[in-house]
Formats: C-alpha cells, sequence, structure tokens
C-alpha cells in the first residue's frame, strides 16, 4: 500500500490475513493435493467445489470446520456450522440434498449431545436431510471438539455460479438477514488462535443461527440463480462483508465500492467497522445487472428477506468503503486474498515407535460385545434419529452403515456420499492417518455401490508454528495425497482448521475427507444379507492392534505403530468393491473394532446370523490396519466375482447367531452401549 | 374414467420442506398437484388441499401458531367448512390443530428430542376418504419426523374423539415416537372431509426408499378427490 493503514483498514487485514481466512500456514503445502480431473468443474478456491455427474447434471461439495465456535458454545456453533456450509452450496446456484458432520469429542457428554442437537436445529429446519457422517471419541477432544459440516448440492452443469464481480457499474446486493453485533471478529479471535480456560468471554464471537431466514434464503437464492437474476452469488461467512467483497473482487480482478450506511442493521450505532466485519448469519451477497434490480427486489420481498443495494463493481480493482459519504477505507483487493502472507513452515519429526509384538492373544465373545458397547463403535442410531435423515426423497440408503445413498431423479442414478477421519493411528502416525481418512471415506462410498468422483477435505490440527504440529501437517498432506493419487481421485474443495489447542494440548492431527461416489442404478446396490449367501473378507493387508480399538480398550492405550496401507492394494479394493456391487447382496467396510466388530454390524443391520470361522485370536478378530471389506452375495455368484483382490471365504448366512452370540445379545451391547 | 386427474394443492409457507415432497408423491399417484402460496388469500379451483411438513415460520412460537394466521389459511378454513377435503402432514396437522379444523394438540416430544425414524402403525377406520385403500386392522409402516408430535387432548375431548371413532392411525404396541394419548397418529374431523397426521405418507410412496405404505393414504386422498370431480360431472 505504500502507507499505514489506518485503523478501519488495519481491522480488515486482521481478518483477511488470519489463518481462518488466509491459509497463511497451509496455502503452500495445500498445492501438494491432485485436484483436476476430466469431470472437475470447479477446483479448490470457489464456496465449493464442483464434478460433472454426466447427464447434464453437476454435484457441489464441501467440508468445512466449526470447531472453536462449538467449544466455545456447541448449539450455536454446530448450528452455524450447517448454515454457513449450506451457504457455500448455494453460493455455487446448488440446490443442497445432503448434510453430513464430523464430531470428535472427549466422551459422549452434554456438549456432545448440544452440538447434536445444534445441527438437527439448523439441518431439520432448512429441509436438508442429514444422511451421515462419523462421532468418534477420544481424549485429545476433550478440551477442544472437532465439529465439522459437509454439504453437498446438485445443479444443472451449465449453470456453474461463482463469486465474481464483474462488469463495471453492476449492483451489489446484500440479502438475508439484517447486521448486528454479534460474531465480530469471530474468525480471527476464534478460529485462528489457540483456546484456553477464560473463553467465557469469547462467547460474543459465537454467531447466533436464525434456521428459518437461513430456509428462505436458501428458497430465494435458487430461484435468483434459476431466473439467471444474479450474475454472481457470494456467502457472507467469516470476516463477513470484508471477505466476501474482497473475494468477490479479486476473483472477479475488479474493484468494489461499498456504502456501508445502505447495510440493514439491526442496532443502533454501528461503527463502519463494524459493519464491515460482523459475521451475523443467513446473509448473501450478489452481483445483479441494474436492468434485473427490479425482479430481484420483488423476489426477496416475496420470501420477506431484507435486500439492499449496498454498492457496486468498478475497475479500480481497490475494496472502497463509504460511510455516509466519506471514504473511509482503500484496500487493494488481492492483497486481501491472494497476495495474503504465506509463510514456510518448519517441521520438526518426531521420531516413530517400533511396531508392537504380541503373542497370540485369545479372545471370547465377551469381549466382543465390550467392544460393541464402547462409544466409538456402538451404534449411532441414537444421533441419526435426531436428523430428519428422509427430506427431499431421494434417500434409498439410509445412515448407518458405511455411506448413504441419495437418488437423481428421474434417472436411477445416485450419489454415495461419506465423510471420515482417521482411527486411532492418528496419534501414532500422522502419514498413516491421512492415507486412511481418504481410503476409508473412498471404500464407505464404494461399499455402498458408488464410484468415488472426489474428495473434499478438512485439516484439523493444533498450532503450526510448533514444529512438531507442522510436521504432522507435512506428513498428514503428503499420505492423503498418495492415496487420491493411488485412488485416481481428486481433491475438489476442503478448509484449514488450524490451532487446535487448548491449555498447550493439541488435538490428533485430524484430516476429515468427505466422499461423493456416483451409482450407476441405485436399485443395484449392495443391501442385507441373506440366509445361504456366502460371507467373504475382501482385501488381505498387514493386520496389528497397534491404533486399534482393541488395543485402547484393553492393552492400555493407542500405542506403536500400526502398518502403512499399500496404496495401490487400497485402490484395488475400492474399484473392486464398486465393480462389484450390482451381485453383492451386502458390503461394510471393516474399520474401527476389525473383522469381528465388521460382521456385527452387518448382521445387525440385516437382521440376521451367520456360521463364520474365525481363529479365537486378537488379531483375528479386531486386527486393524489397512483396508477389508465383509462382503456377501449368493452361492451361484461367487465366481462372478473378479479376483482383483484377495479374497476368503469365511462362512455363510444362517440362524440368529454370530460368533457364539445371539444377535439379540449383540443388539443390546451396540445399541445400548456401556453402562 | 380413472384418467381424470384432481386438482390436489399443496400450500408452500415459508418454512414448509416437504411441500415439494408432497407435490411429487400426489403427481406420482395421479394427481394434478398444484404448489399455492401462503401469501394469497384466494385459492385456485381444487379438488382437495394438503398442508405439508416442514417448520412454518420457523416455529419458533408454538408449532403452526403462525402459519393458522397466514393468508392462505383462511381459505383452507373455508374450503373445509364448505366439507372440502383437506389432508395435514406433520406441521399440517399442527396447523390444522391450531386452526381449530381438528381436536387437540401437539406438544413437544415426551423425548423433547426430534426423532426420524420409521414407526409401524394401526389402520383404526377405512370408511373415510384417507383410508379407503387400506384394509381395517392393516398395519402400515411410514415415517415419523418431528420434535412437536405428541398429540394431547384432556380427558373429556378425549373421550368425545374415541367416542366418535375420529382416531384413523395409532402408533402400533411399542411404536409410539412422541408419547401421544392413546397412541394417536392421526385423526379425522367429526365432519369427515379433514385428516391430520404426524408420519409422513409422502415418505412412503416408493418402497426404494422404504415403504410403499405410504401410498395407501395418498392414494386414498386422490381417489376420494377423483370422486368429487365425476359426481360434479
Amino acid at each position: 500500500m505504500e502507507r499505514d493503514p489506518n485503523d478501519f483498514e488495519l481491522a480488515v487485514f486482521s481478518l483477511l490475513w488470519s489463518e481462518h481466512c488466509g491459509y497463511k500456514h497451509s496455502a503452500l503445502l495445500l498445492k501438494r493435493f491432485p485436484t483436476d480431473g476430466p469431470a472437475v468443474l470447479q477446483g479448490p478456491g470457489e464456496n465449493a467445489g464442483v464434478v460433472d455427474v454426466g447427464g447434464g447434471e453437476a454435484v457441489a461439495f464441501k467440508v468445512e470446520s466449526h470447531n472453536h465456535p462449538s467449544a466455545v458454545e456447541p448449539f450455536q456453533g454446530a448450528a452455524t456450522g450447517v448454515g454457513g456450509i449450506l451457504r457455500d452450496i448455494i453460493a455455487m446456484g446448488a440446490r443442497p440434498i445432503a448434510l453430513l458432520d464430523g464430531l470428535r469429542f472427549g466422551r459422549p457428554d452434554w456438549g456432545f449431545s448440544r452440538a447434536v442437537a445444534g445441527i438437527g436445529h439448523y439441518g431439520n429446519s432448512v429441509g436438508v436431510p442429514t444422511v451421515g457422517g462419523e462421532a468418534v471419541f477420544d481424549d485429545a477432544y476433550e478440551q477442544n471438539p472437532l465439529v465439522n459440516a459437509m454439504c453437498v448440492g446438485v445443479l444443472p452443469a451449465e449453470r456453474v455460479t461463482r463469486a465474481r464481480a464483474r462488469g463495471t457499474g453492476n449492483l451489489i446486493v446484500l440479502y438475508g438477514a439484517t447486521t448486528g453485533r454479534d460474531g465480530i471478529g469471530g474468525a480471527s479471535v476464534l478460529a485462528s488462535q489457540e483456546l484456553s480456560e477464560e473463553d467465557g468471554d469469547k462467547r460474543p464471537t459465537v454467531q447466533i443461527g436464525d434456521p428459518f431466514t437461513g430456509k428462505k434464503l436458501i428458497e430465494a437464492s435458487l430461484a435468483l440463480v434459476e431466473g439467471g437474476l444474479v450474475a454472481s452469488l457470494q456467502d457472507c461467512g467469516a470476516a463477513g462483508l470484508a471477505s466476501s467483497l474482497a473475494e468477490m473482487a479479486a476473483g472477479g480482478e475488479a474493484g468494489v465500492d461499498v456504502e456501508l450506511d445502505r447495510v440493514p442493521l439491526r442496532e443502533d450505532g454501528m461503527e463502519p467497522v463494524e459493519i464491515m466485519i460482523s459475521e451475523s448469519q443467513e446473509r448473501m451477497v450478489a452481483v445483479v445487472e441494474p436492468g434485473r434490480l427490479a425482479d430481484v427486489e420483488a423476489l426477496c420481498r416475496r420470501w420477506e428477506l431484507e435486500h439492499a443495494v449496498i454498492g457496486e463493481v468498478t475497475e479500480t480493482g481497490e475494496l472502497r468503503a463509504f460511510f455516509g459519504g466519506e471514504l473511509v477505507g482503500t484496500i487493494p483487493a488481492r492483497l486481501l486474498t491472494d497476495e495474503a502472507p504465506r509463510y514456510r513452515v518448519s517441521p520438526e519429526p518426531r521420531a516413530a515407535a517400533a511396531p508392537i509384538v504380541h503373542d497370540p492373544i485369545p479372545v471370547e465373545p465377551d469381549d466382543l460385545l465390550a467392544l460393541l458397547a464402547s462409544p466409538n463403535v456402538r451404534s449411532r442410531r441414537a444421533v441419526f434419529e435426531r436428523y430428519d435423515h428422509l427430506v427431499g426423497s431421494r434417500t434409498v440408503r439410509r445412515p448407518g452403515l458405511d455411506a448413504a445413498v441419495l437418488r437423481l431423479p428421474p434417472s436411477h442414478r445416485g450419489l454415495a456420499v461419506s465423510l471420515d477421519g482417521p482411527g486411532r493411528a492418528a496419534s501414532l502416525d500422522p502419514h498413516t492417518a491421512g492415507m486412511q481418512a481418504v481410503l476409508e471415506s473412498a471404500r464407505n462410498v464404494a461399499c455402498a455401490g458408488g464410484r468415488p468422483l472426489a474428495l473434499t477435505n478438512c485439516l484439523n490440527f493444533g498450532n503450526p508454528e510448533k514444529g512438531e504440529i507442522a510436521w504432522e501437517l507435512v506428513e498428514a498432506i503428503e499420505g492423503m495425497a498418495q492415496a487420491c493419487e493411488a485412488l485416481g481421485v481428486p481433491i475438489v474443495s476442503g478448509n484449514v482448521s488450524l490451532y487446535n489447542e487448548t491449555g498447550g494440548r493439541p488435538i490428533d492431527p485430524t484430516p476429515a475427507v468427505g466422499c461423493v461416489g456416483l451409482v450407476e442404478d441405485v436399485r443395484e446396490i449392495p443391501g442385507r444379507w441373506a440366509e445361504g449367501d456366502v460371507v467373504l473378507v475382501a482385501g488381505a493387508p498387514e493386520l496389528s492392534l497397534d491404533g486399534s480399538e482393541y488395543q485402547a480398550r484393553f492393552l492400555g492405550g493407542a500405542a506403536g505403530r500400526p502398518p502403512r496401507p499399500s496404496a495401490a492394494a487400497e485402490a484395488a479394493l475400492v474399484a473392486f468393491l464398486a465393480d462389484a456391487a450390482p451381485v453383492l447382496t451386502s458390503a461394510h467396510d471393516c474399520s474401527d473394532g476389525g473383522l469381528a466388530v465388521a460382521l456385527s454390524e452387518l448382521a445387525l443391520w440385516s437382521g440376521a446370523g451367520a456360521d463364520v470361522d474365525l481363529e479365537p485370536d486378537a488379531l483375528e478378530w479386531f486386527g486393524e490396519g489397512g483396508g477389508r471389506a465383509v462382503v456377501t452375495c449368493r452361492r451361484e455368484d461367487v465366481t462372478r466375482l473378479d479376483d482383483a483382490v484377495p479374497l476368503r471365504e469365511i462362512g455363510v448366512v444362517r440362524g440368529d447367531r454370530l460368533l457364539g452370540v445371539t444377535l439379540d445379545r449383540l443388539r443390546a451391547a451396540h445399541e445400548g452401549g456401556e453402562r | 374414467m380413472s384418467e381424470v386427474r384432481p386438482r390436489v394443492g399443496v400450500v408452500t409457507f415459508p418454512g414448509s420442506n416437504d411441500d415439494r415432497d408432497a407435490v411429487w408423491a400426489l403427481a406420482a399417484l395421479g394427481a394434478d398437484a398444484k404448489p399455492l402460496w401462503h401469501a394469497d388469500e384466494r385459492l385456485p379451483a381444487l379438488d382437495a388441499i394438503v398442508l405439508p411438513g416442514g417448520f412454518s415460520y420457523g416455529d419458533y412460537l408454538r408449532a403452526g401458531a403462525i402459519a393458522r394466521f397466514s393468508p392462505a389459511m383462511g381459505a383452507v378454513v373455508e374450503f373445509a367448512r364448505e366439507g372440502g377435503l383437506v389432508l395435514g402432514i406433520c406441521n399440517g396437522f399442527q396447523v390444522l390443530c391450531e386452526a381449530g379444523l381438528l381436536p387437540g394438540v401437539l406438544r413437544p416430544n415426551r423425548s423433547l428430542s426430534f426423532v426420524c425414524r420409521d414407526v409401524r402403525l394401526t389402520v383404526e377406520r377405512t370408511d373415510t376418504p384417507f383410508t379407503s385403500r387400506c384394509r381395517p386392522g392393516q398395519e402400515l409402516t411410514i415415517p415419523v419426523k418431528h420434535g412437536d408430535g405428541c398429540w394431547f387432548a384432556p380427558a373429556a375431548l378425549l373421550a368425545e374423539v374415541e367416542g366418535d371413532d375420529l382416531v384413523l392411525l395409532r402408533y402400533a404396541e411399542g411404536e409410539n415416537p412422541n408419547g401421544s394419548v392413546a397412541d394417536v397418529a392421526g385423526l379425522v374431523s367429526p365432519e369427515g372431509n379433514v385428516m391430520g397426521l404426524m408420519p409422513h405418507p409422502e415418505h412412503a410412496v416408493d418402497p426404494l426408499l422404504g415403504s410403499g405404505d405410504g401410498a395407501l393414504v395418498l392414494a386414498s386422498l386422490v381417489d376420494a378427490a377423483r370422486d368429487r370431480v365425476l359426481q360434479a360431472a
């Protein structure tokens, strides 16, 4: 700028150059991800990624964190996380058709329950089904819980809307809720610092959600896009107008003049800078050609939304803010976005522990029951029944196993969607954690009959200014990238959440990965196993108890070093599962808790037992490691399965028992949880 | 004459969520389904009206308490008073109770949590425009998804409701998801032309999506609406 910024400008810089908005510690590392492919219509850098699914349709999706707001106030933090990711999807011109949520807490306590309630409060009220996600409990998240929200939307492939201010003289229209003092400084104060004991006074930085206005905003925005009334749309989220307008100006290689006294306010006496950076929820910004303004205003009135022309597109390349006719700030837009500072992190590797070698450990059915009842394995029914997972009439495969499937009417095609993070291996090897997150989400989609199309990711880590955390970040990204390359699947959107530390304790490295896959025919996806079906295990990776649920429960906590998955074998397994889907009667990913838990979950999902022959050894029953899946098919169809992956026949579906336990007892443990 | 497609209107309030699902399901079952707008005081000529699920006006007050005052509801009440067929689903049921077209009220679920799951229901009567395609005593599987679905009436009103045989659907034993009195899931008005229910029949018209049993309720309505068209002709 070649001068000192004034106070207004300084406040804008402080937010947009925060880690949350500016990605200053992560931007260089993220270049490692493969982001392109023949079907990619929009990669990272926009409000969401967009992938062509054929038939003239496209899918827009993204996952985003709302960790720190949820740590301070779990209900509103989670609710506004959902609201924010919904606006990212509608900004692309897409109708949201599914939400997924990744929750990581210390234990299933009050805070967890409030986060679930907040997600339901928003998602249920706006009529978008919540169809999946994960709930993981570990001491590492006790003081710093994670709330990641993912949204998937559909749109015509030729109508991708982008956040670009173009056309000098076009009008900037703000519509939705009024603007108040809520959420001021959220992006920098909350999202880009470590938390501490005294965070009660940060509560005013948490935004308050209004899903009713959010619902009207969705419908009005889609009507604006469908009517061809807007040239561009942008969510008004972290850092408020400052971020929205800067990104639109930079994206459009233009400038924006904004008159802050024209913004509809909900309280008196707000300073220009407060209006500029307020994170009041349920607001969108549109670029409108002057000739279409009357139609835009009529539509906002129909949906009873506040709206105002607050500025116009210029050719200055600058974001200029006025208040009462006075210029209060001028900043070159690119300086706030593309030219924000980029730091190289300084990784300090942590020495790897040696793998732990065990003599065979005999196991018995009570061990299985104990694992099924443990917080990380038990049924998630009590969570997903609090979410409307049916609205929209698309949900062919409901939540509960691997991935949900949503159909794309009028065709019989569909989307399989999943959101996953790493298991307990995360604390032992960040590289493996990165691979696991990508591979598990892809495997879950494939088990539901989908062929992975693209991924979205949310990198939840500690403070990157510490060498060990920087190393975790670098290693996890490398693992993710290698897994993506093996699968041939790009990452098209994402979000980074750093500084997840409270009282100096960082969380485990937690890359969360969302996968969207295409299902050719939703009538042919794997479902439930049935009497007489052959039970097989697909995949034969190296197994270990290191980083397993069994180790955490029975051997004193995560320790040792889990085996690194073989990227090639993993990719072959995903392809096999997607190819074999029409032949398989059921399929289920084998992850937390190992083979015995996967068999139990599939038996309970199917409502039938099986005679299976497993050695009563901890490694055989509960070992984890690389990817495996339990699959079943009719006896006569076994020869139709290709031999691209190792297949091991372990039994037959029959009766009402599994591994010596009745289904009723398995269900009581799985549904009832620990007493 | 089954090609006659009766005109069934579906009201969209701000905050309605299952309006498009209802339009889709009714059209699939042979109706000429017409979206209606809450702010319109006058309705087009219709053979039946459906009030869909959702959170009308946000339902930040008691569910349905604001929607009953909407301009379109004035016309719906008039339509019902003249004998028109009206079906309220979930939030629509709440609105009908608030508007005084059906007895009782809907309270928050006894669990105080939103609940979304399939429930089994027992059909109590089949001699109504909403259940004619069902068999007496038939068990239907239809999903519920609501936070305020606990139908309640004081003892005297409940005795009237039971005495007049107004309960059309009850939750099967052990299935009641909300604590409603007498396991009431769906009711008809004393005049027999207005029904409300908490389960969502529009989400159970295609077995691919879980169950086809809801189609029996909606197709009964479409049949009855069609009969009225034919009688008028």
